[in-house]
Order: structure tokens, then C-alpha cells, then sequence
């Protein structure tokens, strides 16, 4: 009977993926990532520039903030076709009635002033309500840095996350988080990071070895991975942590075996992955410096790729083939109350990503019908939404700490790439260009 | 006389036929020298190897092309390859390799050479006259391989693992890493721990045949490996397999 259901829904959500935008989709998604909710109108003009050099730095501030903005999901971009003549760049000089009337029609006006000179870079930002023009500013705040390209794109990323905040009712923006990822650049899989934006690519480890699935400490200061070490002779897949204040690898236990894809506890005090240092590959769990081993995990089969509801830290999602293709599974962070996550379909299902708010999933299905594409599941009624299709393969989902953005790995262009879309499917980004580039990992912050 | 005929028309049949066959026979025999006949083109072959020199423990690649070969084998250690590809190689000491193609039109070959520093260089294989404990593994040992997304041990496996258990029950100073390797068809992550399984159901068949479990290790390399890197089927059959490495 739950299964019908179950088939019903899916069948209701995959058919609204054919309508002009998914409606039905954003409905349900309501609570759970703030998409599909009434769009703010947002216009964001140039702003005027107060002395002469700093003419380039506002071209890339500007750039910056419209992209973060138009990428947050949570406005609508007037277009500045529709803009009035005058660029204010400061409340004295917003025209409100200009802004807020056709053909502009905006809501919230975000905009203020830039100088550059021997002390640095300095922006004054400001956000109005031009239809409650009497209302105190939305904000107003001065961003300050050096007179440079990266400071330009910096502060904008600020400015970007403050708008957001007060217009998403408090919820954190993105544009200052990071993604680790693997890249083959350097000549060998390491791990990299670089900007939301895909900005700043930058390499981190250098074993030139293998080095996968890379997962960001909760409070970002650590990344977790796979690595294949050398020890006596013998090279296996070991769990590394990289410390990015450091910048070196911290000292962690060795394991009989192979070990792989560690999972931080949402309070970062302890790691799951999988090991086969008792024979069968199973999950384990051991505090983060390394003490309290054991074992939560206890089938025939592979058992790997946990994660835990970083909401609660009371449940974990794993994949197991325990009954035949590999399928998610839920316990109980202790291993207790294993239960399989049913598909309406049969298939391979993999690489889970818990949302931030533990109640979503996203994970990659490959379909007997199809490739590897990326789906979201509401955990309480498994309803099902489709993210991509066909388009290659599409992988290793990773939530972004707004619940409203999707990090993944796709073969769309014919080499693997990252790519980052918001949690509907709509507005895929490509962030990577060169080399194979997979396994990507939002920070938490 | 209706009896007679026919059998006449008998015998010149099989007469004709003992021709056309013979012919045939001839045809197939007689390959390169005669330039009348669309001859089949001599085969060539490239290796590479790089970087040509290693530390003990790190991995060299094998980089090779050919053209008009249907066999490609490279010794030591590596065995049948596809037309193209490349495999990595971890050698104990400096070895130079040997890939041999052959075709239609005969067989070609070409070497190269890594060179391992900090070896241990007390055996070297080629002037000793008894073969090295190495090539003796390399010749006898030969590796198990799996279905699409299985780990179960196949009838060609057992085969291959019972000569194998044989080797160790000869040498029992032998200790082996078993590895665990993928097509690239599946997860990444997923893979690891299906490469795993698959070093693991060799390893409990060799133990199913007396060999001490203490004489073999695990390590599952998922899809990262791969023995040869073509998109399709006679190359991913090749990916899935338990490879045996001696442990020193």
C-alpha cells in the first residue's frame, strides 16, 4: 500500500519535471530548502565609483555580487535594462518610486559606493525597500580590504551574504564557502579547493598517490579523505586529514586493509568509514584523534559511504549490497535499526548527502533504464525529485550549507566535471574546465 | 547404370572437394612471402615507460600502441593487453619490459625499461641462471576474474586459483598482496568496497585450499587502476579482476 503510494508520488514528481518549471516540485520543497517561495524582485545597479583607479576593482565587484545573487535562489534580478538612468550611490540619492514602478517593478534595491587608494579598497553597501521608502535601511555597512582583485571579489561575496541574509529571513548565504574536491591537474588525483564560484582553484595535498572523497570537518577547519599510502611495502587506502590552518596532513591511526570514505560527525568529534579490517567491508566509527574504534556495521557485503543527519547526529544514511545492487540504508548512529530506503524502481543507488536540515536526501541512482543521475528523497515521505537527465553521468551530490544549492560530479561535456545547481535542478554552473575534476565536498561554512 | 553414374558423380565431387579443400589448406598455411595476395601488413609495436626511473615501491606506466596486431602480450608480470592502453607497474627492481604483438602478418616487439633505485639488487634475474622467485610468480601466478558487479569466484577463477594455491603451497616463504580492482562502470566510492570483496573471495578461496590466511593481504584499488582504459566490454572483462602482487 506504501508503496503504491510511494510509485504514485514519484510518478507525480517525475511528470512535473516535463511542466514549464517544476511547480509541483517547489511546492513540497517549500519547508525544507525555502525554494519556490515568492521570489523579492532585486535590482542591483553599478555603483558609482569615487575615485578614478577603482574602475576595474567595481567591474569585478559588481560581477561578483550580481552572479552570487542571481545564484542564491532566494531573488529574482530585475534586469538593469529596466533600470532608471541615475546609479544611487548612497540613500540620498535612491529615487524609490523610480525603482519600485514599472518598468523596473523592483522591491529591494541593493546598491552603495566604491573608492580605492592607498589605505585599500572600500565599499559602502547599502539595501532599500523602495516600496516602503520611509522604512530604515535594510542594511548599511562599509566592507573594507586591500585594493586588489581578490579583495574586490572578497568583499562582494560579504556584501552578497549580508543581502541574502536579511532577505531569506536569517538563513546564511553561500558565496563564502568553499568546495574540496579531486582534480587530476597536478598529474595525480589530489585534493584541491576553490571558491563556491569555482574561483581560486588552488591544490592542497601533494602525496602523488591517489587521493578521494574528501569531506569537510563540521567546522571547516579539517578535510577528511582516502588516501593510498605506502607503509612496509605495502600501498592501501588509508583515512588522511588535512588540516587547512596548517596546511599539512594531522597524524591519524593506520588500518589493516582497505579504508575509505570517512564522514564527520555533525560535532565533529568522531568518524565514520568503511573498513575491511576484519575481513568484510564494513562501517566503523572512531573518535577523531584517532581512539575508540568500532565497528557499527555488521552484513555480508559492502557496507560504505556514510553520513550522518548533521541536524540531529543521532542517525546515519550507508550504502550497502547486502541484498544485491548496492541501496541506501538508514540506522541509528549506533548501528541499531537498520532499515532499507525503498525505490519505486529498481536500480544502483549511491553516494547519499544528508541536508542540512536532516530532512532531505540527495544521492545518485543509476536507474536500469538509464545513467547515473542525481535525485533529492524527503526522508519522512519519500517522495522523490529528479534532478538531472540525460546528460551523462551525474554523481556524488553534496548539499551546500544553505540547503538550497547542490554541489556534483557530471560527464555532461564529455570529461568529468564539478558542477553546482540549485536543489530543483534549475541553474546548473559549471565551476571546473580543466582536467578531470570529481568527488566535490561543500564546506559547512 | 543410374547407380553407376551417380557414384561417378560421387567420387569427382569429393575429388573436387579434396581440392578446394586442400587449396584452402594451402592458402591458410602459406602467409607472408607471395606479394600477389592482399598480404597482411607486418605489425608494429611501441612501449613506453614513465617515468623510466622509480623508487622502490612507486609505480611506473606502461604506455603502448600497435598497429595490425590481434595479440598483445607484455612480460614480465603484465600479460595479454588490448591493441592500445597503458597499466602501472610497480617493479621490486629494475626491469625491462617486453611487449610482443602479432598479427596477420607476423609479430613485432619493443622494450623498455624502468629502472628502480634503492632495489635490492642481489638477484638480478638475467644473469642468474635459475629464474628469480619474481618471474617464477610472475609465470606461474595468474590472477581471478569477475563478473560485472559480482564478487562471486567463476569457473575460470577457481581454475586460475588453484594453480595459483599450488605456487604457494611450493613456495611457502611467498606472501602476497591480494588487489581488488573495477570496471569503471560504477561508483567510484562503491567500488572500493566492491574491489575489496572480490581481494576477499580470493583470498577465502585460496584459505578454502589450506593457504594460511597470515600469507595474504587485501587492498582494494575501486576503479582507480584499470589495466587497460577502453570503453567497452573486452577491456572492462579485464578491469575486474583480484590481481596478486608478492610481498616482500
Amino acid at each position: 500500500m506504501t508503496r503504491k503510494i510511494t510509485i504514485l508520488l514519484a510518478f507525480v514528481f517525475t511528470i512535473s519535471l516535463f511542466a514549464p518549471r517544476p511547480a509541483a516540485a517547489q511546492d513540497w520543497f517549500k519547508t525544507g530548502t525555502g525554494l519556490g517561495v515568492t521570489k523579492a524582485r532585486l535590482a542591483a545597479p553599478d555603483l558609482p565609483i569615487r575615485t578614478a583607479t577603482a574602475q576595474p576593482l567595481e567591474k569585478t565587484f559588481h560581477d561578483v555580487l550580481w552572479a552570487d545573487l542571481d545564484y542564491s535562489g532566494v531573488v529574482e534580478m530585475v534586469s538593469p535594462s529596466f533600470y532608471p538612468k541615475q546609479n544611487p550611490g548612497q540613500p540620498s540619492e535612491l529615487h524609490a518610486a523610480d525603482w519600485a514602478n514599472a518598468p523596473a517593478n523592483a522591491y529591494m534595491v541593493a546598491y552603495g559606493n566604491l573608492s580605492a587608494d592607498g589605505n585599500g579598497l572600500a565599499v559602502s553597501g547599502y539595501l532599500s525597500d523602495v516600496h516602503n521608502p520611509t522604512a530604515p535601511l535594510a542594511l548599511q555597512k562599509i566592507y573594507r580590504g586591500a585594493a586588489t582583485d581578490a579583495d574586490a571579489r572578497r568583499l562582494a561575496h560579504q556584501f552578497a551574504d549580508d543581502i541574502i541574509g536579511v532577505l531569506s529571513g536569517g538563513l546564511p548565504g553561500i558565496a563564502q564557502t568553499h568546495m574540496a574536491y579531486v582534480s587530476t591537474k597536478s598529474g595525480t588525483k589530489e585534493i584541491w579547493e576553490m571558491d563556491y564560484d569555482g574561483a581560486s582553484q588552488h591544490q592542497l595535498t601533494h602525496l602523488k598517490s591517489i587521493s578521494l572523497t574528501p569531506r569537510w570537518s563540521p567546522d571547516a577547519t579539517r578535510i577528511a579523505f582516502t588516501c593510498y599510502v605506502p607503509f612496509r611495502g605495502v600501498t592501501s587506502p588509508q583515512i588522511c586529514i588535512y588540516s587547512t590552518a596548517s596546511d599539512r596532513l594531522i597524524a591519524f591511526p593506520r588500518f589493516r586493509s582497505t579504508n575509505a570514505s570517512p564522514a564527520w560527525s555533525p560535532d565533529g568529534s568522531q568518524i565514520a568509514f568503511m573498513s575491511s579490517q576484519n575481513g568484510d567491508p564494513e562501517i566503523y566509527v572512531v573518535g577523531a584523534d584517532g581512539t575508540h574504534l568500532h565497528r557499527i556495521t555488521f552484513a555480508a557485503g559492502v557496507n560504505t559511504s556514510p553520513a550522518w543527519n548533521p541536524k540531529t547526529g543521532k542517525q546515519i544514511v550507508f550504502v550497502s549490497d547486502r541484498a544485491g545492487d548496492p541501496v541506501l540504508y538508514l540506522a541509528n548512529a549506533d548501528g541499531s535499526n537498520v532499515q532499507r530506503l525503498d525505490m519505486p524502481d529498481m536500480g544502483y543507488v549511491v553516494d547519499p548527502s544528508w541536508s542540512p536540515n536532516g530532512q532531505l536526501l540527495a544521492f545518485s541512482w543509476r536507474r536500469p533504464t538509464g545513467n547515473f543521475d542525481i535525485y533529492v528523497m524527503d526522508i519522512v515521505s519519500r517522495q522523490l525529485l529528479e534532478l538531472t537527465r540525460d546528460q551523462a553521468r551525474n554523481e556524488r551530490p553534496s548539499w551546500a550549507p544553505d540547503g538550497r544549492h547542490i554541489v556534483f560530479e557530471s560527464t555532461r561535456t564529455g570529461t568529468r566535471q564539478i558542477w553546482s545547481m540549485l536543489a530543483d535542478g534549475s541553474q546548473p554552473r559549471q565551476l571546473t574546465y580543466q582536467g578531470q575534476n570529481e568527488s566535490p565536498n561543500w564546506s559547512p561554512k | 547404370m543410374q547407380s553407376g553414374s551417380l557414384r561417378r558423380v560421387a567420387v569427382l565431387l569429393s575429388f573436387l572437394a579434396v581440392i578446394v579443400f586442400a587449396a584452402g589448406c594451402k592458402k591458410k598455411t602459406q602467409v607472408a612471402p607471395p606479394a600477389a595476395a592482399p598480404t597482411a601488413s607486418q605489425p608494429t609495436v611501441s612501449l613506453n615507460a614513465s617515468p623510466a626511473s622509480i623508487k622502490a615501491g612507486d609505480t611506473a606506466t606502461l604506455a603502448w600502441t600497435s598497429t595490425d596486431a590481434t595479440d598483445l602480450d607484455i612480460e614480465p608480470g603484465v600479460g595479454k593487453v588490448s591493441p592500445q592502453g597503458s597499466t602501472p607497474v610497480t617493479p621490486s627492481q629494475s626491469t625491462t619490459y617486453t611487449i610482443t604483438a602479432t598479427g596477420p602478418g607476423g609479430s613485432a616487439t619493443a622494450t623498455a625499461s624502468v629502472s628502480v633505485e634503492g632495489a635490492a639488487t642481489t638477484e638480478q634475474p638475467s644473469t642468474a641462471a635459475q629464474p628469480s622467485l619474481n618471474e617464477l610468480f610472475e609465470q606461474n601466478v595468474k590472477d581471478a576474474f569477475f563478473d560485472f558487479n559480482k564478487s562471486d569466484i567463476r569457473g575460470d577463477a577457481r581454475e586460475a586459483l588453484t594453480k595459483d594455491a599450488e605456487f604457494l603451497r611450493s613456495y611457502p616463504q611467498v606472501k602476497v598482496t591480494l588487489e581488488g580492482h573495477c570496471d569503471e562502470r560504477g561508483s567510484t566510492e562503491y567500488n572500493i568496497g566492491l574491489g575489496e570483496r572480490r581481494a576477499q573471495a580470493a583470498k577465502n578461496y585460496l584459505i578454502s585450499l589450506g593457504i594460511p590466511a597470515g600469507r595474504m593481504d587485501t587492498v582494494s584499488w575501486g576503479k582507480e587502476r584499470p589495466f587497460c582504459s577502453e570503453h567497452d566490454e573486452s577491456c572492462w572483462s579485464q578491469n575486474r579482476r583480484a590481481h596478486f602482487v608478492l610481498a616482500h
